[in-house]
């Protein structure tokens, strides 16, 4: 008990820390590289608090695309003279935030019930075994639907930037790499595995810590390595075949969410049929969601088709 | 219930680095990182706050809630990053300029000045 209070206090020690540090460090590629190692931190502290799901989540995205991305962005971007400096009006207000959070945590720490008899109860009904899938698909759908639409918005927004005769190019950097360098056989070697445990953590999601979201991520990072080893070239995005893959997923769910109106309501799904529903959605969803993130990473267009 | 109060009150300190970093490092690329800690902050308060049911197990809804903002605050990341090198194509430089001293968009050696 004391031990693990222990592991506890000295990781959110550690997971402030390298916040700070990410914050206060001087170079920009220090400042996204400490940013990494505080994401994976943050999925340990997501484990131990319960939360596998989110943990599997935080690790995927909130460190390894992030990551990747700013990695990118801190490349591109040019380094300004920029040292930190100690505001002291800016700290004082900040501290006060803080504080007057850590006030409403202190107030709110009574056990509480929560939502979880209410997931429970309805479990059975929502067609999958594991909770967070049934409240992510089922229970709260609007909220998935809503947020696979909101990727596909983010990626049209990051394409409208791009400088007119590039409208219709092709995203991402040309990759020079060696055949048979280190990074090149890697990215001939990992792709299978990385296939396999995505298709594992879509299927698994319906039983246990896993899903579409993770998945589609695990499947973004496996097109992104063989991208960056020289192994596949990005698409151009004018391709019909690829922009169908974007809406794809968010297409099934919605004409599953219509379908729901037959039955009852708008996203809701009978019992009898809500498993065979949750998974065309979950691995269309998967194949979409894995697309639109790796795509978001590459970028706007950046040379000719 | 001791992991509800860590972790809660780590999210509470991690929200003030955050909002720290935005509001005193002018490079935009270092406001996308300070805003992604606010955001992981929050959410980690929320998480922590979510584990405050009787036997300890974590409610289902929140965390659903919180898998959905951290693929939300990546779509914006990425959006954000984007806007943030159009930026630098189009005008040199890489932070805002501060709203009481505006200075002519022509005037590349702005960000040196710190």
């Amino acid at each position: 008990m004391i031990a693990s209070a222990a592991f506890d206090i000295l990781l959110c020690l550690l997971i402030v820390t390298v916040a700070v540090g990410s914050v206060a460090a001087r170079d920009l590629f220090g400042a996204v590289a400490l940013y990494i190692v505080y994401g994976l931190l943050l999925a340990i502290g997501w484990v131990r608090l319960g939360a596998v799901d989110v943990g599997l989540a935080e690790g995927a995205i909130g460190a390894g695309l992030t990551g990747v991305l700013l990695l990118g962005a801190a490349a591109r971007l040019k380094a300004a003279p920029d040292p930190p400096r100690l505001r002291i009006v800016p700290l004082l207000l900040c501290l006060a935030v803080s504080l007057g959070l850590g006030a409403a945590v202190l107030s709110l720490s009574v056990p509480q019930p929560g939502l979880v008899p209410l997931v429970q109860e309805n479990l059975a009904a929502s067609g999958v075994g594991n909770p967070v899938t049934a409240v992510l698909l089922n229970f709260r759908g609007w909220d998935t639907l809503v947020e696979s639409v909101v990727l596909v918005v983010a990626l049209v927004g990051v394409w409208a930037l791009a400088p007119d005769d590039l409208w219709d190019g092709r995203p991402g950097a040309a990759q020079r790499v060696k055949r048979d360098a280190v990074l090149n056989t890697f990215g001939r070697l990992l792709p299978p595995v990385g296939l396999m445990v995505g298709i594992y953590i879509v299927w698994i999601g319906a039983y246990a810590p896993g899903g579409a979201f993770q998945a589609g991520t695990v499947l973004a990072a496996v097109w992104l390595l063989a991208i960056m080893a020289g192994v596949a070239e990005p698409p151009p995005v004018r391709r019909p075949l690829w922009r169908a893959l974007l809406v794809l997923g968010p297409a099934v769910f919605l004409l599953a969410g219509l379908h729901g109106t037959l039955w009852g309501a708008f996203m809701s799904f009978a019992p009898a049929k809500a498993k065979t529903m949750i998974m065309a959605i979950e691995f269309t969803l998967t194949l979409s969601i894995a697309v639109t993130l790796a795509m978001l990473v590459l970028g706007r267009p950046r040379r000719p088709a | 219930m001791t992991a509800t109060l860590v972790y809660g009150l780590a999210g509470s300190v991690l929200v003030g680095v955050g909002l720290y970093g935005f509001a005193v490092r002018r490079h935009l690329l270092r406001q996308i990182l300070a805003f992604n800690i606010i955001g992981s902050g929050l959410f980690l308060l929320f998480g922590a706050l979510a584990r405050r049911t009787p036997d300890g197990t974590s409610d289902p809804v929140p965390q659903a809630m919180i898998i959905t903002g951290i693929v939300v605050a990546f779509a914006a990341t990425a959006l954000a990053e984007a806007l943030a090198e159009r930026y630098q194509e189009l005008t040199g430089r890489t932070a805002l300029e501060e709203d009481s001293k505006p200075a002519p968009p022509d005037e590349q050696e702005s960000e040196l000045r710190g």
